[in-house]
């Protein structure tokens, strides 16, 4: 019975820490919020531990079916929660400067980070949406975090809105599955499409509602219209929060469902992933152009990164997996880089969200400056930061499936984002500053952020290690 | 006692390391590190040429480190004769342009020296790699300190023109690695000597080249994919643009002669005559085009890319030649031609550049029409100048004689007009490069401002001292430069002659 429940260790421990941090923060006076936000960092920390140590060897489907732990799951986990980690370094003083700084954010990161480990572990597609809605249910309220905002309060409504529909497209596909195949449960929808055949008109018709609910809550064109205002309306520290981890357990969903589940489908989805993907990456990279607001502009350059996922997920090989994941690990990591020195900008009275504010940055900061610098290249995918192996390995795998044409789309399109990225370079380095202050950002934010900068560098330099950890994440 | 260092890497690395260190250490010092950094870099590069073994067609100092192996790339490194003479040219260049950067930069000096410090680095690895994507690495690498350098200390329009050279080179690139994953599926590895030996077919060698040669054109630059240069030229700070024109555009004479002609023989062959035609409108054409210029620097850019048009003259036309007969002699000629072009334009233009770099310190104008009897007040500089600009206009005896004639005589060995209209080029390089001196050195003093002018101090002296012996000693001498080249030439044109068919 222990062994049941030990590889759902995570999960108990930080459904008890969010708990904890809940209502802990109920008796801490507001001078004192620094407890709440220790004590939310060591459940995750707790979490990390609890990852590694319930981690069976191997493969192993628990709950009837319901829950899986496998290789996957034990990196994505690790990886959304070093990212809520950091999520939560950075938006500390972001939240303090703003009078935000209350339990409330903390108690909601961790429950939304409950709600990505059971996606990223759930088996069945019960569970799955549990892990889908509980995420979601949290972000709504986060955006409408700063209640004063009507911007954002006016952001936290389209998300509402649009989420609650995109989760009805998804439930709905998922029971026309149930209603065909008899079973909520991955490996029996698997199974049941292999001895019946693909030739299924309803298994087809559920597919196209499933692809349009995850392709809602990755933010991949036509599907993407939340994205760029949620991004620009909510608090920083809740945009970079909603921009980084989700993104990764929404990918396990493409991964649980289309990939192991529909697996015998993949000839269909293929073809709606390939038009997906094209119009994301021209659209994303074409229309971040036009953006003067920075959070905006990462907004559509995350949607030119989902085209380039979906690339890596199409393929539909081996490859293609651990290429996606790869990419995804990278995405979310330079994004949560680029928010943070958004937030290392700003200060009480000043959302630094603008291009224009990181007008000659080099004169303020070099160290910050080049920081930047090594993300705005990596998202270029420029050699030798981190977002060329991403890349690579993505062309790699469109390659090895002959869609070579995908491929040529995909790099030309990265040539038109490179002219954004290019252009906070050019601002941060080209132009002279218009302010000469310091920083207001304490020394953890600091440290992250060049943690965060460098961590672009040197899995550029090395990429070996995660890259043969996502090969081996995907080899089933 | 050196042949057991591991000296590309070293090449590669003590520059890099040394820029970081510059950029760590602030501005006091930044100069005196940076030469030292510069200098043990050459000091690194003088063993790979004195322990060089001409006798061999082999790889030599080669390096090899699993990078990413689930991807099969390696850390693969080595050089032959063909890159030897640039990795030389590089460290050596570097040198001088950290010196001649000494006065000139006055803002974010270490910024400024460790850019240049590691762009050397990267500008070495990209002629050291033996692995397809460790070379794409380097090659797109470079891109990033030269976008800045251009951008920070250039001059008025210096954002449009930094962006512009960083897009078209990346544009330029990005569907070489479509190529060269493509050759990754068809042969399981990015080793550039196993790439060689890969047979295609004429429709996938056919794109192959295509993808290849944007790569290239764009970078070397061929007609009509150009126009960057000039504005990238103009508005770079005097060191940029001597890293620009000595070292960078030689990367896509390189390009072709590492990765375009060994992997897509039969599609160059199927396309030597558009390259050979694009060739001599760069020659012909960009000559008349540098005529017309009013800016030194625009001027000399242009005189750049004809003089590239010689690269790609000497390379394409062994095309020609191997269709005749296998051995043939002039095909040799054409690529050592190229090679020497490209080495032998690396210091003249380098010169030039130099040259108005020294100007425009001083005048902070780049308009011949605003000089005019400098040789008044500047005798030894106008000495050197004129040195230069006939060594650019091909004069025998110096090295820029060397290269247009051993293309030119390549050329005739294959068709007796293409060599007449190259040889146009000896008329109108000489035009547009005497013309200049004409305008700016001779003549009564144009107005006071030049009246005023001092000569040149002593680092300006060994700068262009330096080179002025450089260009020198490779046109009287070139044989220890061709020698080197023998082994690699002979295997390059055994390949091109071989249809992989």
């Amino acid at each position: 019975m222990t062994s049941q429940f030990l590889p759902l260790l995570p999960e108990i421990t930080l459904a008890i820490g969010a708990c904890v941090v809940l209502v802990v923060d109920l008796f801490v006076p507001p001078e004192r919020r620094d407890t709440t936000y220790v004590l939310a960092l060591a459940a995750l920390i707790a979490t990390l531990v609890a990852v590694v140590v319930g981690q069976p060897d191997g493969v192993r489907i628990l709950f009837g079916g319901s829950y899986i732990a496998d290789p996957m799951s034990l990196l994505l986990k690790l990886a959304v929660i070093v990212l809520t980690f950091f999520v939560f370094i950075y938006s500390r003083p972001y939240l303090a400067a703003r009078g935000l700084y209350n339990g409330e954010f903390f108690a909601l990161g961790l429950f939304g980070l409950l709600g990505m480990l059971i996606m990223i572990s759930g088996y069945s597609m019960l569970t799955v949406y549990l892990g889908l809605e509980l995420l979601s249910l949290c972000q709504y309220a986060l955006v409408a975090f700063n209640r004063d905002s009507p911007r954002a309060s006016e952001a936290a409504m389209k998300y509402f809105v649009l989420g609650a529909f995109a989760s009805g497209m998804l439930l709905y596909g998922m029971s026309l599955i149930y209603g065909l195949t008899g079973s909520l449960e991955v490996i029996e929808i698997h199974n049941y499409l292999i001895r019946h055949g693909i030739d299924q008109m309803g298994a087809l018709l559920g597919l196209i509602f499933i692809i349009v609910g995850l392709s809602f809550k990755l933010g991949a064109v036509p599907f993407h219209a939340w994205v760029p205002d949620v991004y620009e309306g909510a608090p920083t520290a809740v945009a970079l929060y909603i921009a980084a981890a989700p993104k990764v357990a929404a990918f396990a969903l493409f991964m649980r469902m289309l990939a192991e589940g529909l697996g015998v489908l993949h000839g269909d989805w293929q073809v709606m992933l390939a038009v997906l993907a094209v119009l994301s990456l021209v659209l994303g990279n074409v229309v971040a152009i036009a953006q003067t607001n920075l959070k905006r502009m990462l907004a559509y350059s995350t949607i030119s990164h989902v085209g380039f996922i979906l690339l890596g997920i199409l393929a539909g090989t081996a490859q293609g997996y651990s290429a996606a994941m790869f990419y995804v690990l990278f995405y979310a990591l330079v994004t949560a880089g680029a928010f943070g020195m958004i937030i290392l900008l700003s200060r009480r009275g000043l959302e630094a969200e603008q291009l224009e504010d990181f007008r000659g940055l080099n004169a303020r900061s070099p160290w910050f400056a080049l920081m930047m610098l090594f993300i705005m290249f990596s998202m270029a995918g420029v050699p030798p930061f981190a977002g060329f192996y991403a890349k690579l390995s993505v062309l790699r795998a469109v390659v090895q499936v002959d869609e070579i044409w995908l491929a040529v789309v995909a790099v030309v399109f990265s040539v038109v984002g490179a002219f954004y990225y290019l252009r906070v370079v050019k601002l941060m380095y080209f132009d002279e500053p218009e302010e000469t202050g310091a920083f207001e950002q304490g020394a953890g934010l600091r440290a992250a952020l060049s943690v965060n900068g460098l961590s672009m560098l040197a899995l550029g330099l090395y990429p070996a290690a995660l890259m043969s950890w996502c090969i081996a994440a995907v080899s089933w | 006692m050196f042949a057991d260092w591991p000296l590309l890497s070293l090449s590669i690395w003590l520059p890099i390391l040394g820029g970081v260190i510059v950029l760590m250490s602030g501005e006091q010092g930044a100069r005196r590190l940076a030469l030292l950094f510069a200098i043990a870099t050459f000091m690194v590069t003088i063993p790979l040429y004195t322990g060089f073994d001409t006798t061999t067609q082999a790889m030599q100092f080669r390096e090899f480190l699993p990078w990413l192996p689930s991807f099969n790339i390696n850390y693969h490194l080595g050089i032959d004769g063909i890159s030897l003479p640039l990795i030389v040219l590089t460290s050596f260049i570097t040198v001088l342009v950290v010196i001649a950067g000494w006065g000139s930069i006055e803002q974010r000096v270490s910024q400024y020296m460790a850019s240049f410090l590691i762009l050397e680095g990267v500008m070495i690895g990209v002629f050291a790699s033996l692995d397809a994507v460790l070379f794409y690495v380097f090659f797109e690498a470079q891109l990033i300190p030269m976008f800045l350098i251009i951008g920070a200390w250039g001059g008025p329009n210096r954002v449009y023109a930094t962006l512009k050279f960083f897009l078209y080179t990346f544009l330029g690139s990005v569907l070489m690695l479509v190529a060269l994953v493509y050759l990754y599926y068809q042969s399981g590895t990015f080793d550039l000597q196993e790439l060689h030996q890969l047979r295609l077919s004429m429709t996938e060698q056919m794109w192959i080249f295509v993808a290849l040669f944007l790569a290239f054109a764009v970078k070397i630059p061929m007609w009509p994919v150009h126009t960057w240069l000039p504005d990238a030229h103009v508005e770079a700070p005097t060191g940029g643009s001597v890293i620009l024109a000595a070292i960078m555009l030689k990367m896509g004479g390189y390009g072709f002669l590492r990765l375009s002609l060994p992997i897509a023989p039969d599609a160059g062959h199927e396309l030597a005559g558009l390259m050979i035609a694009l060739s001599l409108v760069a020659v012909v054409y960009i000559g008349f085009v540098a005529l017309a210029q009013k800016d030194l620097k625009k001027l000399i850019a242009y005189s750049s890319i004809s003089h590239m048009g010689f690269v790609t003259l000497g390379t394409f036309i062994v095309f020609l030649l191997v269709a005749e007969s296998p051995e043939a002699a002039g095909a040799r000629l054409g690529v050592e031609g190229a090679i020497v072009q490209m080495v032998s334009h690396g210091l003249i233009s380098a010169a030039l550049f130099l040259c108005v770099g020294v100007l425009y310190d001083r005048m902070h104008t780049r308009m011949i029409a605003d000089y005019g009897g400098v040789v008044n007040a500047m005798p030894v500089f106008a000495s050197f100048l004129v040195l230069f600009a006939l060594s650019n206009a091909g004069l025998p005896g110096t090295s820029g004689f060397v290269g247009e004639f051993m293309v030119i005589l390549a050329t005739f060995h294959a068709d007796f007009w293409l060599a007449a209209l190259a040889a146009l080029t000896l008329i109108l390089g000489a035009a547009y490069t005497l013309w200049m001196v004409k305008r700016v050195v001779f003549g009564p003093v144009a107005n006071e401002n030049v009246g005023a002018l001092r000569d040149i101090g002593p680092r300006e002296f060994v700068v262009l001292g330096l080179l002025a012996v450089a260009v020198l000693a490779l046109g009287l001498w070139p044989a220890p430069l061709v020698e080197v080249m023998h082994p690699a030439v002979d295997k390059l044109i055994a390949q091109v002659a071989q249809s992989k068919l």
